[in-house]
């Protein structure tokens, strides 16, 4: 990368409580364009609530998060004022997020899932909104599914369906959060193939997973969070011989360790 | 049955007028009921606050005390209101009341998720409720809806104590007149009944008509 090319996201010391619970400790983390970073670490380590802070989906008291130097949910100019709404969507359609739960719109078919957002958000007429969708529905492999409604598809496919909403809007950076975690252990692999290609295509993509061999085999980069910090991080390969020497991470792999010997 | 004959017209005209003041309520309840419904759900602090204690303040009073209220309380306050009027005003407080809740049962029976993935694909406010969450409260919020409007048509015979010549009203005049109470009370109560069995007919219809999510 270019020294003085500015990353895609930045996010400089961000800290964030629920309550009287510090949740993020000052986080701070840069992702370039076409990069993909795997964020790793135990449960309540702050995982989602770190990208869900990136999209504003919750508000965040101290740091900053930028995408292309456009800082997140506040206007610029450092005195915490919240942006209006139209504003704040128009922020957000920058960013794609994939769910743990899909959270497709149950009353609407595959294609019309992905083209709501291309229809009202980016004002594109109705015929190139459903070619578009099929396009990418036809990438995620759901060719004979396009017409469906949701409660018609297996788990790995209302994911892929909720994949392909995402990137349909082509979002600067796309955000995954554990999106096999709800999935029967068969259907993980087609949707994480689909993710792979995604990112050898080089979409830009921060995705929290607990599937190590994938991180690994799949990203740039893995952040291994613990408890609200960024505990190491580097290339997969320098990441996993860190492990010698942090404890924590160690402790956390080792879990892993025994599920990738077979 | 010359007694019916007799009576027809003048029923005719207080079932107009009670199709008519239930017609007007309904609509504005909807209305009225629906904005503050939606602020009840997502509005700041102080608007749910005050959504709720209006709610529970129109609830907590009977129907026909609130008739009265409104058409005695409304002339001291400056605000000049007749009988025809008071009784809309009143019910539709009433019924108002009742659509904040249906709207906000309707609203919380919706995944959280769904309001996120809204967000996320960067739809406003505005445009997240009208694709994403009516699409799927209305569902929810229909059924009890229309049975509600059931009540509106029922309660709107008390008006007929504020001297409005409704369906409830006229039928008491006639009976006035002929002495033949028994077969025009039941004739009433047969014209109430088929509005409201048609009016849970469309209910169930409606009901089966939005099954399309299997929960
Ligand atoms: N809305 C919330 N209110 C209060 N606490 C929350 C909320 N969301 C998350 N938390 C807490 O924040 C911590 C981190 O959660 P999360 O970001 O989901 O962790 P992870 O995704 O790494 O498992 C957990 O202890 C969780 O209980
Ligand atoms: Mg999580």
């Amino acid at each position: 990368m270019n020294a003085n090319q500015q990353p895609l996201l930045k996010i400089d010391d961000l800290r964030k409580s629920f309550g009287q619970a510090n949740i993020l400790k000052g986080i701070d983390m840069a992702v370039n364009k076409g990069e993909a970073v795997a964020i790793i670490g135990p449960s309540g380590s702050g995982k989602t609530t770190l990208l869900r802070c990136v999209n504003f989906l919750e508000t965040y008291e101290e740091g900053s998060i930028r995408i292309d130097g456009q800082e997140v949910g506040y206007r610029d100019g450092g005195n915490r004022q919240r942006r209006g709404e139209t504003d704040l969507a128009r922020m957000r359609a920058e960013t794609g997020m994939v769910f743990q739960s899909f959270n497709l719109f149950p009353h609407l078919t595959a294609a019309e899932n992905v083209m709501l957002g291309l229809t009202k958000v980016r004002r594109k007429p109705k015929q190139e909104a459903r070619e578009i969708a099929e396009h990418w529905l036809k990438r995620v492999g759901l060719d004979h599914r396009i017409d469906n409604l949701p409660s018609e598809l297996s788990g790995g496919q209302q994911q892929r369906v909720g994949i392909a909403r995402a990137v349909a809007m082509e979002p600067k950076i796309l955000l995954l959060d554990e999106i096999t975690s709800a999935l029967d252990p068969e259907l993980v692999n087609e949707v994480l193939d689909v993710v792979r290609q995604l990112a050898e295509e080089g979409m830009t993509m921060l995705m929290v997973t607990h599937e190590i061999a994938f991180a690994r085999d799949a990203s740039h980069r893995i952040v291994f969070m613990d408890d609200g910090k960024v505990a190491a991080e580097g290339p997969p390969k320098e990441l996993m011989a860190q492990a010698g020497s942090n404890q924590r991470l160690d402790a956390f792999l080792s879990r892993f360790r025994t599920s990738h010997l077979h | 049955m010359a007694t019916i004959l007799y009576a027809l017209p003048f029923l005719l005209q207080g079932f107009l007028i009670t199709l008519w003041v239930s017609a007007l309520v309904v609509v504005f309840s909807l209305a009225g009921g629906l904005v503050l419904g939606v602020g009840l759900v997502y509005g700041p602090r102080t608007v749910q606050w005050l959504v709720r204690l209006f709610s529970d303040c129109i609830r907590g009073i009977p129907i026909l005390v609130l008739i009265f209220v409104v058409y005695y309380g409304f002339p001291p306050l400056g605000i000049a209101i007749n009988a025809f009027w008071a009784g809309v005003v009143a019910l539709t407080l009433f019924k108002g009341a009742q659509v904040i809740e249906y709207v906000r049962g309707a609203i919380s029976s919706i995944p959280k998720g769904q309001m996120e993935a809204g967000k996320a694909i960067g739809l406003t406010f505005v445009q997240r409720l009208r694709y994403v969450i009516f699409p799927q409260a209305v569902r929810r919020f229909l059924p009890p809806w229309i049975n509600g409007v059931t009540d509106a048509v029922k309660g709107s015979a008390l008006i007929s104590l504020l001297g409005i010549v409704d369906l409830m009203q006229s039928i008491n005049e006639v009976i006035g007149r002929t002495y033949e109470a028994m077969p025009l009370y039941l004739l009433g109560a047969f014209i109430y009944f088929a509005i409201n069995y048609s009016l849970s007919l469309t209910s169930r219809f409606v009901e089966r008509r939005y099954a399309y999510i299997r929960d």
